[in-house]
């Protein structure tokens, strides 16, 4: 199986995602925001499913998502919002969100609707890697769907390994023992840490996220993978600036 | 091994299991590997045995209720759980997760907590056991309940405010576990009730059956039975319930039953009874019966008792409930408090407001005159002095 995110990941260097929240700071501005992203040379892009209780994620981000839940976002508007929006934009869309509402809303129905709409993978972090290798790789795999793993600096080799073997797309690295928008570790930690991933020699390419904010955070990033993920230093972005597709642009040019 | 027991992967049934991010897989995975066999040795089993009995005060006393008993026109027996040091349950899964910890060369302890009571519990186990100690509680909660908080500090905790979201008990959990991700290396994480990843329900579980353990023989010396005809607790997380359920769960005919809080009824909006009105779906870790909206958003439970309103319910719970093993029952903030009342007046207890839940049950059941009904009195009411205040006009 091959979608756009293969395509991508093949064919670009330094890879530059953004992390955005469904229906923030306004219901409908995802497509405004997506559109000044792809114009400006974002790679691909991962968009947010807003959930009540976001473990892995830090103060900015689960308050984006309670504004969004208060906008009225949900998983159907959104796949609403996305079949509208492939009209025009071709950039990957990965979709990023907890289990419950996933669940809840049908796995498989998720899947497939997912996919007819466009998206190209998921990214569901308290979905356990072995779970979603024995129960859910044949359902996302016929729906064309890249389940993306990640895996933190206390993961060890071993387990690196393990993912990589049975991963397809990318691995999604975290910057640090941490949630989103939260870096406590020293450079030099970082450093020997993503060195210790790349000498793994893993099969798939690596994006680090969490804690990437400017451009000095994504080249040092870029430096050590093939690329990194912004998520939390965007939100506030689009909290101070509003979803405009200039400003949107503006701040991609001040990280590469 | 029973039908009722946990599998090896963590799930009852279909409930349970470890729906954990990958930056929390080595921690849980190393707990999981590590804590029958911690708990099985000798070491363990003789430090905790030693400090249930001097420290915590146990055996708690199997009480016969004689006047309720009257009005019940059956044999009630209260398991003291209220007589527990810190007036709680909490502490005998509290002073084991330490000892855990302190076995696996952990520094530092993190909690959750809704009403304090978990919260007070850890504190007191990490000044005994020497460990530093930091606990999660809602901004909400914090204010609701100030002489709880007060005690933890007193204790030499930290008490850390979550201000995510609601800001109450399932807010407090969500930073707890965000703490854990950030401190992977130096720290434990004890949680208060069965709830949470695999394998903390069956830890917790295991350090609350000595409850059930004890009525076994204090039955016996009482009654010349091991075996009662009903076995009634409370249930939030579901953690007092575990450890009075846990020795009789293969015991097919003692029956147990589970009381969940009704808050303002079970159709009033206003619930906190995850089995009667929630739905399946995954909470902190597990997959369990939990309070949700349409789109799978956790919605907050409201009940009177602080330590009831958790939006999901221990795993083992939704399955012993599924299968029928476990009656679930519910009970109204208007009959808790009526059944707290009771207490007082008829045997001189102050119960939690949780634990009158339980016995907000008795009128509820049909019993026969030559039964032995125990009722698990969780907690003492002292925390709720300002609640009972109020809506007793005291």
């Amino acid at each position: 199986m091959k979608n756009r995110l293969d395509n991508i990941l093949e064919s670009k260097k330094d890879l530059l995602s953004i992390y955005v929240m469904a229906g923030y700071p306004q219901r409908n501005d995802l497509m405004t925001i997506l559109r000044g992203l792809e114009k400006a040379g974002v790679d691909f892009v991962e968009v947010g499913m807003p959930f009540s209780d976001p473990l892995a994620d830090g103060p900015v981000i689960q308050d984006a998502g309670n504004a969004a839940l208060d906008n009225g976002m949900s998983i159907k508007e959104l796949f609403a919002q996305i079949k509208e929006m492939r009209k025009e934009i071709t950039m990957p869309v990965l979709l990023m969100g907890y289990i419950n509402p996933v669940m809840h809303y049908g796995i498989e129905k998720f899947a497939a609707d997912a996919h007819s709409v466009g998206v190209d993978g998921l990214i569901i972090p308290d979905l356990p890697f072995d779970t979603y290798v024995k129960k859910y790789k044949a359902l996302f795999d016929a729906n064309e769907l890249h389940f993306i793993p990640l895996i933190a600096p206390q993961t060890p080799d071993e387990r690196i390994k393990h993912i990589d073997a049975q991963a397809e797309g990318f691995i999604y690295t975290v910057a640090s023992a941490g949630i989103t928008g939260n870096i406590k570790t020293s450079e030099d930690y970082r450093t020997q840490y993503f060195e210790r991933i790349r000498n793994l020699h893993l099969r798939n390419k690596t994006v680090i996220g969490f804690g990437i904010k400017d451009h000095a955070s994504y080249t040092h990033a870029c430096s050590h993978a093939d690329g990194a993920i912004i998520g939390t230093a965007f939100i506030k972005h689009l909290k101070e600036n509003g979803a405009r597709e200039e400003a949107v642009g503006k701040f991609v040019k001040s990280i590469r | 091994m029973s039908k009722y027991d946990v599998s090896s992967e963590g799930f009852y049934g279909r409930f349970g299991g470890a729906y954990i991010p990958e930056m929390l897989y080595p921690n849980v995975e190393n707990l999981k590997k590590i804590y029958l066999e911690i708990l099985n040795s000798e070491k363990f089993k003789s430090q905790y045995k030693q400090l249930m009995k001097d420290y915590v005060g146990r055996p708690t006393p199997l009480f016969y209720a004689e006047k309720l008993s009257s009005i019940y026109s059956t044999h009630v027996f209260l398991k003291r759980e209220d007589l527990a040091h810190t007036g709680a349950h909490k502490i005998n899964n509290a002073i084991g997760q330490v000892l855990i910890a302190k076995e696996m060369g952990k520094t530092r302890i993190i909690a959750e907590t809704g009403a304090g009571q978990h919260g007070v519990a850890t504190a007191t186990a990490c000044a005994l056991l020497g460990m530093e100690c930091h606990v999660y509680m809602g901004e909400v909660d914090i204010e609701r309940q100030a002489p709880n908080v007060a005690r933890m500090r007193m204790l030499g905790a930290e008490v850390v405010p979550a201000k995510s979201g609601n800001k109450t008990l399932k807010d407090a959990t969500n930073e707890a576990l965000r703490d854990w991700i950030s401190n992977p290396e130096d720290t434990f994480y004890v949680i208060g009730s069965t709830v949470g990843p695999f394998p903390y329900p069956d830890l917790v579980a295991r350090l609350q059956s000595i409850i059930s353990e004890e009525m076994r023989w204090q039955l016996k010396e009482q009654t010349g039975k091991e075996l009662p005809d009903y076995v009634i607790a409370c249930i939030g997380g579901g953690s007092n319930a575990a450890g009075s359920f846990y020795h009789f769960v293969n015991d097919e005919q003692v029956k147990l039953v589970a009381v969940e809080a009704a808050g303002h009824g079970l159709d009033s909006g206003d619930t906190a009874a995850s089995i009667a009105r929630g739905s399946e779906g995954i909470i902190h870790g597990a997959r369990t019966m939990l309070m949700q909206t349409d789109d799978g958003q956790i919605i907050e439970p409201y009940s009177i008792s602080a330590g009831l309103d958790y939006p999901g319910i221990g795993p083992m719970h939704s399955f012993l409930a599924e299968v029928g093993r476990e009656t679930v029952l519910s009970a109204t903030d208007d009959e808790a408090l009526q059944a707290a009342l009771q207490l007082t007046r008829e045997e001189g207890i102050i119960p939690a407001l949780e634990s009158s839940h339980a016995l907000a049950a008795l009128p509820k059941l049909k019993f026969r005159s030559d039964e032995n009904v125990v009722v698990t009195i969780s907690g003492r009411g002292d925390k709720d002095m300002a609640t009972y205040i109020n809506h007793l006009k005291l």
